[in-house]
């Protein structure tokens, strides 16, 4: 039998500024046999997403097919006429989009838009549609099948939306659906759900799938083959388990084993808490608290790992820590000393010892700032340094975080995001803090890359007795780095403690939740999970679910 | 809904706030004028005596903020006081030509709006095209030439070269609707190709910013053809600032319109506040002032109200 979709020696070019064409993706070869799944895996850039869209034959603006062929059942789309493909798509090949929020329209409701594609290319009136939608939302485990759709998608949560999406996908029974990270933007606890969702849904319906991810356990639990992919070429290729378990390249072994990073087991000393925040309560308005009577506490030289997917207030109680947002009751100390609520009446010492380093290195650098005005920056303002002496200490920044010096004469938008990232670092570091507040500064890095990051703090930290507030939803990194570890759910602690004692049972339901979600690099993870947490509610035990939560 | 009656509650408060600092606005500036009513009535030639005996007849002589609140509240009771120049009824003076004035904006926004939301569309779903460029250029150049300018045009091809339009426009109470309707073809011409081009622009401008959102690209991996996109994707949600350019335009043609009266010679608002002004006849020009700032503030607010209402996330609450 021919293989349902057969892409040979693509080439996909994409536009610089100076309008000139520069390849993305450089000659991959890929086959797809009917009702196989292939994970596509690869760090931000590596051109995954951008050959998922040209198995539909598409091409973002500023990008643009060049060579090779795309054929899906026996179709050649490179260079088909628009007509052609637009009557494909949507009917043949469908695709999952990793925003749900963004990829569906306000204006118009879920089954509206569920039943548009095969209303609107004539495969089913607007009533066998809508028999099929409420079917697949009762099959991807959806609340209420028959009204769900009648909703706005402002209306559902994400992890509901990202289920609707896919049944959007599914709606024509397409031979083909492209999943673009569809997980990514998902707490680990509503992933595992949609997850389990795709799982079922694709193996029921029969369709063949591409899953484009950056992350090789979640992929590891849903595709037959995984392939894997940096700068635009195929580095491995292989069976799911072949790939997990005996990579061949280095750049595979680096992803599988980026999870196992355990960061050394440091018994440091504990001495007087250098900073505690005493029952803090903030909202940003009255009647919404966001943090509820939360009290932490850090020692000196150690990571306090703040725990807790959106909504948890974890953030919130870095912006009250660093005095963004006064709290509505509660104190914060800093060495001995009670911090003022508001950042304005806070000492510039105050300031300087109680540094921040942002998610989005991005939005975090000034554009239009060298990288040694963003790092001279902060030693002018605390120490008064300029000239040659300020230039001398910039440059020691860049060596510390591992940059090149001559990285001083950058602008931020020469920088990759781990780059970016460190150049945060050193910022934050040019103050000679005390405290760093982390908040989720690995979220937006590649895995490898991130890792890297992760390992310049622990350095850093082992190298001057730094302490880290470590705001985060990535369980692993805590597992990676930790001293001690705040769970946070719903504005509140719901459990405390030394890294061994948190992460040993027994633990508290939720933090039971959130462990027990972290995929791992193990093929039968997810049916083990929803298995043991199956057969746990059958014996009445409290299970929470993100149903639950 | 609850959000929703707050938010227009709010805006209809702040609307009525608004009109009351104009009202105050518009006081003061007639109030500041340099020269004196009672002289300017009498002319130069004035004794003393008969200037104070106007001054007392028109309670000139009482303190600004007395005249000020005596003035405001005859207008809440619908008496819009009396002119100086022929001491009638400034309301009776006002009704008719308002009704011409609103007459003429109604015919003009009847014909544009329409015609330039589909114009907008039509440039977005052919972005980039012949047909997008020819109407830019089209609805640029007429929006580029002063209006009185396209109104003397407009009279020296239709009026006076092929005889198809009168020159001037006057309307009477007995005229029938047709009459009228062919009496005010040319100013309502001029008026609409004035103010294609802004509202054209801007739906083509809106369009185009929420064809770059994610959900265009979904309906298009979806298959759904591109005028389909246009329509039904894009046009809901590119829908408040078009409803926001639509109303400003919709004010400007109740407000703006006095050049074009003028030219064609049309017994509306427009004429009767040059007049006005003319003959400094203060209380018209308030009165006049005070409805075109009401109609302005009107129209401003009912904007504000649709975008809210074409919010599907304030239309249809999480629960």
């Amino acid at each position: 039998m021919t293989p349902l979709l057969e892409i040979d020696d693509l080439r996909i070019e994409g536009q610089s500024e100076g309008d000139s064409w520069f390849e993305i993706v450089k000659g991959v070869s890929l086959t797809l046999k009917r009702g196989e799944v292939l994970g596509l895996i690869g760090e931000s850039g590596a051109g995954k997403s951008t050959i998922g869209l040209a198995s539909m034959g598409y091409a973002r603006s500023g990008c643009r097919i060049s060579g090779g062929s795309i054929r899906l059942n026996e179709q050649e789309l490179f260079g088909a006429p628009h007509e052609t493909l637009r009557k494909i798509r949507g009917v043949r090949v469908a695709y999952v989009a990793q925003s749900a929020a963004a990829a569906f329209n306000p204006a118009h409701t879920l089954n509206a838009q569920v039943c548009e594609a095969a209303v609107t290319h004539g495969v089913m009136s607007m009533d066998e549609a809508l028999k099929n939608a409420k079917r697949l939302y009762a099959k991807l485990r959806l609340p209420n099948p028959e009204t769900f759709g009648d909703r706005y998608p402002h209306q559902v949560s994400g992890g509901q939306l990202q289920r609707a999406m896919t049944a959007m996908a599914m709606v024509c029974k397409p031979h083909l659906i492209v999943f673009d990270e569809p997980t990514t933007a998902l707490d680990v606890t509503t992933q595992i759900e949609v997850l389990a969702a795709i799982k079922d849904a694709i193996r029921d319906e029969g369709t063949a799938a591409l899953y484009i991810t950056h992350d090789l356990a979640v992929v590891a639990q849903i595709a037959d083959r995984i392939m894997v992919l940096r700068h635009g070429t195929l580095v491995e290729e292989g069976p799911t388990g072949q790939i997990l378990h005996e990579p061949k390249q280095a750049y595979t072994k680096a992803l599988v084993n980026v999870r196992r990073v355990e960061g050394e087991a440091t018994h440091r000393e504990s001495g007087p808490p250098v900073l505690e925040a005493r029952n803090l309560t903030a909202g940003y308005d009255r009647s919404l608290l966001v943090l509820k009577d939360v009290s932490i506490a850090l020692e000196s030289a150690t990571t306090l790992a703040v725990v807790g997917e959106s909504g948890s207030g974890k953030s919130t109680l870095a912006r009250v820590l660093t005095g963004l947002l006064p709290p509505i009751e509660g104190e914060t100390v800093f060495a001995g000393e009670t911090l003022s609520r508001k950042l304005k009446d806070r000492t510039k010492e105050q300031l300087r010892r109680l540094q921040m380093i942002y998610q989005m290195p991005d939005v975090a650098l000034n554009p239009r700032q060298k990288v040694e005005e963003i790092l001279g920056r902060p030693l002018t303002f605390y120490f008064g340094r300029s000239g040659a002496a300020r230039r001398k200490r910039v440059e020691e920044l860049l060596e510390w975080v591992e940059l090149p010096r001559d990285f001083a004469q950058r602008y931020p938008s020469e920088l990759s995001g781990g780059q970016k990232q460190r150049v945060c670092i050193a910022r934050a570091l040019a103050a000679e803090p005390t405290v760093i507040i982390c908040d989720e500064v690995t979220s937006a890095l590649d895995p490898v890359v991130a890792d890297g990051v992760l390992r310049l703090l622990l350095r850093i930290q082992n190298e001057t007795g730094l302490a880290y507030v470590f705001i985060t939803h990535d369980l692993a990194t805590v597992k990676a780095i930790a001293d001690s570890i705040v769970v946070m759910y719903q504005g509140e602690i719901v459990q405390q403690g030394p890294k061994a004692e948190v992460l040993t049972p027994p633990h508290h339901p939720y933090t039971d939740l959130l462990l027990s979600s972290v995929p791992e690099m193990d093929t039968n993870w997810l049916d083990a999970v929803l298995a043991e947490r199956a057969r746990r509610k059958a014996q009445g035990e409290k299970v929470l679910d993100s149903a639950g939560l | 809904m609850n959000a929703v009656l707050r938010l227009l509650a709010q805006r209809i408060a702040l609307g009525a706030g608004s009109l009351l600092a104009v009202s105050v606005l518009i006081f003061l500036g007639t109030e500041i004028l340099p020269g004196d009513v009672a002289q300017a009535i009498l002319g130069q030639a004035a004794t003393p005596e008969a200037v104070a005996a106007i001054r007392e007849t028109l309670d000139l002589n009482q303190p600004a903020y007395i005249r000020y609140f005596d003035w405001l509240g005859g207008i809440l009771q619908g008496d819009l006081g009396t002119s100086l120049a022929n001491r009638r009824p400034i309301g009776e003076m006002i009704g008719e030509r308002l009704q011409n004035t609103l007459f003429l904006a109604a015919v003009s926004a009847a014909i544009a709006v329409p015609l330039a939301v589909f114009l907008g569309l039509i440039a977005a779903r052919f972005r980039n095209s012949w047909l997008d460029k020819s109407i830019s250029i089209a609805t640029l150049s007429t929006i580029s030439m002063p209006e009185f300018f396209v109104g003397y045009v407009l009279i020296f091809i239709f009026a006076v070269t092929l005889r198809w339009a009168p020159s001037l426009a006057s309307v009477y109470d007995s005229m029938s609707l047709g009459e009228k309707l062919y009496a005010i073809a040319l100013p309502c011409a001029t008026l609409t190709l004035v103010v294609v081009a802004h509202m054209m622009r801007l739906t083509r401008a809106a369009i185009i910013n929420v064809m770059s959102s994610p959900y265009i690209e979904m309906a298009e991996l979806k298959g759904v053809t591109r005028s389909r996109i246009t329509l039904y994707h894009a046009f809901p949600n590119a829908l408040s600032p078009i409803i926001n350019v639509v109303v400003l335009n919709l004010a400007y043609l109740v407000v703006g319109v006095v050049l074009v009266e003028v030219v064609f010679v049309y017994p509306g608002m427009g004429q009767l506040m040059v007049d006005a002004v003319a003959k400094r006849d203060v209380p018209v020009v308030q009165a006049c002032g005070l409805i075109f700032a009401a109609a302005y503030i009107l129209l401003n607010m009912t904007a504000d109200i649709l975008s809210i209402l074409s919010n599907p996330k304030l239309r249809h609450p999480r629960s």
